[in-house]
């Protein structure tokens, strides 16, 4: 087996990875923890976690205020992360990334500042079938306030989205096209920049739902040609309640403010305010600044081992767990997609997810179980939840071979 | 494995596999659907009050197997009996599942129910064997709403 092959070769690099994440030593239930849901979030390397400490004993100021050598530092490291972050995903321009809480946050500013804006009663939104909810609801609330309708662009029987159906939908009435790179619920990689590029065909902008997508594959927004890009820090080696909007210049300048507050602003009177430029014009209030430092080292870690090198390496990984699940009696993968990153979804004959969930983590293997927030997939296929194992550059053969025996443990148990 | 052995007992995976009272009624008096919205179980609860007391229950729905087992043995218990006393029993199986009291001293009042002692070893399954008992308290107010463990 090629993958096999391929996977060897790789495994020793994988082993040291693992040994910069302090909390995978860690033994559940007696167990060597098999954490196979970085999907949900992943684990963060010492040097993110030492980040933080070092920020708050040694720089901690509030920052673009103080005049003073400690808020210059604070100031001088957060911006530093903006340019880090604008690198990492081939920016032009700084300005073009804003500091959010997270995907679902960066979602909300665009469905909210870009449809204030864009948005009047008829226009269509387009989004896809396998969204997770923070790309759903949000344009649920922007449609109930301009009467723009949202639609969907359906899903095929393997999980890959249906892109005759997607040529169809799009016309002189759609507005925006929100769509995910890869499924957190089945793993799909979404043939983006394709479907960008007919979105742009109706000068349509295109918002991509990154949260899958940056953690497992080098990401490029000037070649995709997206408008806007979300993703949250903590699902890539990162920490929680840190998150990005990248937006391409032109709409950042024409999209209202989200919020109101300080930093936003250039001069306020109660006549009127003038608004900060791009991106500070979005960043209401204080920010999460250690979590935007924090992000930057986990940009500067994964960078140094290469996003190159992390995909292939999950790539062999993911195919070497499908061909060892695919061995499993009574598994039913949940979507074969043609292309898959991060996620597989599955249930077994006969027990419920969360059974299995529970078993499995007697086993020290973790993974999601339920409806990952995106029920219209579990309604789509029929299911009322799925088992969902999802991978980061961590794992490793023995995670999956623990998952494979924990399975049939479960059967063992409910055999008896 | 002891914990999971507890958890899954024998008459748990028996009534997962083969529930009863499993369906629907063809005249009620009372019902309410339950829904735990984590894990997505959900289960629609049907009875018919006569006089005071549960003359025939069913319940139908998905759910994981401490949610159908908890539903069968809960239903296979409560006809026949008045809705006081089911109320009751509400009160003591939650404490049993919860593990927020010694149950062992009800357990005779429990009955077979008490095999689901287990579960608060488990605190992220406790709802999943408590969710019936709360669609009942939902049905017995017959409330059109949907009962949820939070
Ligand atoms: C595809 C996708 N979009 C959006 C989100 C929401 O991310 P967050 O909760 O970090 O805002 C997630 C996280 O589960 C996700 O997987």
């Amino acid at each position: 087996m090629s993958a096999v092959a391929d996977i060897t070769s790789l495994e020793a690099q994988a082993r040291r990875w693992r040994d910069d994440f302090p909390l995978l030593e860690q033994k559940v239930h007696g167990h060597d923890l098999a954490y196979l849901d970085s999907a949900a979030t992943t684990q963060k390397p010492e040097s993110v976690i030492s980040v933080l400490g070092k920020y708050y004993r040694e720089e901690n100021a509030n920052i673009h205020r103080g005049v003073y050598a400690l808020s210059q530092k604070a100031t001088h490291a957060y911006e530093q992360s903006r340019k880090k972050v604008a690198d990492f995903i081939g920016a032009k321009s700084f300005k073009e990334v804003v500091f959010v809480r997270g995907t679902t946050e960066a979602i909300n500013l665009v469905a909210q500042s870009f449809g204030r804006v864009f948005l009047k009663e008829g226009d269509e939104i387009l989004v896809s079938a396998m969204e997770h909810h923070s790309n759903i609801v949000p344009w649920q609330l922007v449609t109930e306030q301009t009467g723009a309708v949202l639609r969907v662009i359906p899903m095929t029987e393997n999980g890959d989205l249906d892109q005759d159906a997607y040529a169809k939908l799009l016309s002189a009435k759609t507005k925006l096209v929100a769509l995910c790179h890869v499924s957190n619920a089945i793993g799909t990689v979404n043939p983006i920049k394709d479907m960008i590029a007919q979105a742009h065909a109706f000068d349509v902008p295109v918002l991509i739902d990154g949260a899958q997508g940056v953690p497992h594959t080098k990401i490029d927004v000037q070649d995709l040609d997206c408008d806007f890009y979300a993703f949250s820090g903590h699902k890539m080696y990162g920490p929680t309640g840190v998150g990005v909007l990248y937006a391409k210049e032109e709409y950042l300048e024409r999209m209202s403010p989200y919020q109101g507050g300080g930093d936003m602003i250039l001069s306020v009177t109660f006549e009127k305010t003038t608004y900060n430029e791009i991106p500070y014009k979005f960043e209401a209030g204080t920010p999460n600044i250690s979590g935007v430092i924090g992000l930057g080292a986990a940009i500067d870690y994964v960078s140094q081992i290469g996003m190159d090198r992390i995909a292939s390496y999950e790539a062999s990984l993911m195919g070497l767990a499908v061909e060892k699940l695919r061995d499993v009696d009574g598994l039913r993968f949940i979507g074969e997609p043609k292309q898959r990153a991060g996620a597989l979804s599955f249930i077994l004959e006969g027990i419920h997810p969360h059974d299995l969930g529970t078993i499995l983590d007697m086993e020290g293997v973790a993974i999601r179980t339920g409806h990952h927030c995106a029920q219209p997939v579990m309604t789509f296929f029929a299911i009322p939840a799925s088992a969902r194992a999802s991978f980061g550059l961590y794992n490793n053969e023995a995670d999956i071979d623990a998952l494979v025996s924990g399975l049939a443990k479960a059967k063992e148990v409910f055999k008896r | 494995m002891n914990e999971l052995q507890e958890l899954y007992q024998q008459l748990i995976l028996d009534h997962n596999a083969n529930p009863r009272h499993y369906g629907r009624l063809a005249e009620c008096t009372h019902s309410a659907e339950g829904h735990n919205p984590l894990c997505g179980d959900q289960i629609f609860l049907e009875l018919k009050i006569e006089d005071s007391c549960v003359s025939q229950v069913a319940f139908s729905g998905e759910g994981c197997a401490i949610c159908k087992a908890s539903s069968s043995l809960m239903t296979e218990r409560l006809a026949g009996k008045s809705v006081s006393e089911c109320k009751e029993l509400f009160t003591l199986f939650h404490a049993l599942a919860t593990g927020e009291e010694d149950a062992a001293q009800d357990s005779a009042a429990l009955g077979k129910l008490v095999v689901f002692s287990g579960v608060r070893e488990f605190p992220m399954r406790v709802k999943c064997a408590t969710l019936c008992w709360h669609t009942l308290m939902a049905a017995f107010e017959n409330k059109n709403e949907v009962a949820v463990t939070e």
